[in-house]
């Protein structure tokens, strides 16, 4: 990683937003954690994407985001969608297809939408989100909002059409719009070196953007979250986009059907001795935080998944009747007379 | 009433919404600076700016993708597919992201957006300009697909494909763009999505179409009126989702008797689900097979005349042959 920015040098910000990153990343890690328990006790149906080791990507970026912005992120996005303030309880219900979850249940933990915090979806088709999110921009961009749409992908996305259709459309607009891929190395189950032409799958393509290229250590909460304050402050001054990579691991498989063995023992151990959060929290009590204070960060974000996933147990499933309503906006389906 | 053909009608549709509405953008390759290959937004990108009237690049996925993120926070784009053939690229946006959007959200949020393009063969486009395209997207629950045949339809289906709160492909025949005019009621009224039209009132069958196919139906009748006497009722759907299944079904059981027409390759296309429905909610009320005439099932409308011609009109009077067939028996 000799090739990345990282934390010296660069100014970081004060402690109290850095508690905030600490915090957020926690009970990011927390929830996940938890869903990822539901799933094995066999609450949670169908697969899921955890994002476990890469939440500071998440954490840096939500911490430098006005509460109307608008961010787009993939089906690894619970974390994502919980840092834009969505209520913890409903995203725990939709994990578990209960009527009270954020989408009632239609949705499921890769399609989560809580438009009202900004989060305008995780999307489950690789790279669909990246000209929605450019023309969410657009419309910002044209109603003199001062919004920012910041769009979260996988290094998979960066061979597939849309990437680069997004791209160029966002940079020939100048439109305020962060593109950040999460590069955690791996495409699903393969290596993204192993079917992609450039070493840095985002960063060695910014150019034919016309854009500068931005490769950061994805897993320094600082680091992440200086670079989303600048390329944020770019787009919201009408400076237009910009292409973060984000380099990062997921300490688990692809999905929960992945136990992650076409990775090396080695890289495996090696990103866990990087994990995000233990290394951010020794580098707040270096610079002055009180360990008291994270304790209780610790045990608040705990409690808090705690009681998120006492209510979503609790909560019915969803009514059969619902299956064919808000199809339309009258909120029916019919479709024929 | 003004007489106009269908390009105008659209073109003065699209353009007098644009000018009520400053929500309402236009997007697409070619149409600023150029005006679009049909010409209907020539001249608006200086009216309007280029805020609104937006030249893309060739990237199909790209325009759908960018209308549905504008659709999402606040404006009400109109893309427009240059030839219907090119949409191709954009299947997924139209079908996993603008379709389902509304229904994955549980009404969180919707895609109040147009897709315009033109459609159909008969203008000698060969195997890339031709197509029909409907069956893919009427096929889809979440996006509303639209076919007005005349002006007056186009003009007051786009008005309110435009106010319409969720997504809806506009599919305009080029065929008809210059070859078919009529009257178009001044104002700006609305003709409603999903509602069907009986375009000529009859007793002894109802012919089912819609698009260019619909003007050889009509046709068709005329003169089977005349050589014959007969009383064929013919039903525009104008709308293929949602379809008009009261209209379709009251006009058969009056009639006793089924036709339907349509372009599009025969097998798996819109006539085949007009005509199960038929099959369906009519089938004592009938006295002969249902009748389904469509296209051959060859994978596009190939290039010279004579080939064009008969993907089109399979044998000399195709339509008016079995019409009078169906109305003997």
């Amino acid at each position: 990683m000799s090739d990345t920015d990282t934390a010296e040098g660069t100014e970081v910000a004060d402690l109290e937003a850095r508690l905030s990153i600490y915090r957020m990343m926690q009970e990011g890690r927390l929830f996940e954690e938890r869903a990822r328990d539901l799933f094995l006790q066999g609450l949670v149906k169908g697969t899921s994407h955890l994002g476990i080791g890469q939440e500071a990507i998440a954490a840096g970026f939500a911490a430098a985001l006005e509460p109307d912005d608008l961010v787009f992120c993939t089906y690894r996005g619970h974390v994502h969608t919980l840092l834009r303030g969505a209520p913890m309880a409903a995203l725990m219900a939709e994990l578990l297809g209960r009527a009270t979850g954020i989408c009632g249940g239609k949705g499921g933990s890769m399609h989560l939408t809580d438009v009202s915090h900004g989060a305008m979806g995780s999307y489950a088709i690789v790279g669909a989100h990246m000209p929605i999110a450019a023309g969410a921009a657009w419309a910002a961009k044209a109603r003199g909002t001062d919004q920012v749409a910041v769009c979260f992908f996988g290094d998979g996305t960066t061979n597939i059409g849309t990437f680069h259709e997004a791209l160029n459309l966002a940079a020939v607009w100048a439109l305020p719009v962060v593109f950040v891929c999460e590069n955690n190395l791996y495409m699903e189950y393969t290596a993204i070196g192993d079917v992609t032409a450039v070493e840095h799958p985002a960063a060695d393509r910014a150019s034919a953007y016309g854009l500068e290229p931005i490769l950061i250590d994805g897993n320094d909460a600082d680091v992440v979250h200086t670079t989303a304050v600048r390329t944020v402050a770019r787009a919201r001054s009408g400076d237009g986009p910009s292409l973060v990579e984000a380099v990062t691991y997921r300490h688990g498989g692809h999905s929960r059907a992945d136990p992650g063995k076409y990775r090396p023992d080695e890289e495996v151990a090696e990103w866990l001795r990087r994990d995000p959060i233990p290394s951010y929290r020794e580098r707040l009590l270096a610079a002055g935080a009180d360990e008291g204070t994270l304790d209780a960060i610790d045990r608040d974000a705990l409690a808090a998944v705690d009681r998120a996933t006492e209510e979503a147990r609790e909560a019915p499933f969803p009514d059969p009747d619902t299956l064919e309503t808000e199809l339309w906006a009258d909120g029916g389906s019919a479709w024929r007379n | 009433m003004t007489e106009k053909n269908v390009v105008t009608a659209v073109r003065d549709a699209l353009h007098d919404e644009m000018a009520n509405d400053e929500r309402i953008v236009l997007l697409g390759e070619d149409v600023g600076a150029r005006g679009g290959v049909f010409r209907i937004s020539d001249g608006w990108m200086a009216e309007f700016g280029e805020e609104r009237v937006i030249d893309t690049p060739l990237a199909e996925s790209g325009i759908v993708g960018i209308a549905i993120g504008m659709a999402l926070h606040g404006l009400l784009p109109v893309a427009e597919i240059q030839f219907a053939d090119f949409i191709h690229p954009a299947f997924d946006q139209v079908v996993s992201e603008a379709a389902r959007l509304r229904y994955r959200s549980n009404g969180d949020f919707g895609v109040p957006m147009v897709i315009r393009t033109p459609y159909g063969g008969g203008i000698h486009g060969a195997l890339y300009h031709s197509q029909s395209i409907e069956a893919f997207y009427a096929h889809i629950p979440g996006i509303k697909v639209v076919v007005p045949a005349t002006p007056g339809d186009a003009a007051g289906l786009l008005r309110s494909a435009i106010q319409d709160p969720d997504p809806v492909l506009f599919l305009e025949h080029k065929k008809t763009y210059r070859s078919i005019k009529g009257e178009v009621a001044d104002g700006a009224y609305l003709t409603p999505i999903g509602v069907a039209e009986v375009k000529q009132e009859g007793d002894d069958l109802t012919c089912i179409s819609y698009g260019y196919s619909l003007h050889l139906c009509l046709d068709a009748a005329h003169r089977l009126a005349e050589d014959e006497g007969a009383s064929v009722e013919v039903v525009d759907v104008r709308t293929l989702a949602p379809l008009d299944v009261d209209t379709i079904v009251s006009s058969v059981r009056k009639t006793g008797k089924a036709m339907v027409v349509y372009e599009d390759n025969r097998t798996y296309g819109a006539g085949a689900e007009i005509a199960s429905t038929i099959a369906e909610q009519a089938l004592f009320d009938l006295d002969a097979p249902i009748l389904r005439i469509g296209g051959p099932d060859i994978p596009a409308m190939p290039f010279a005349a004579p080939l064009e011609h008969y993907f089109m009109e399979p044998e000399p009077d195709h339509i008016y042959a079995r019409m009078r067939e169906l109305a003997r028996a």
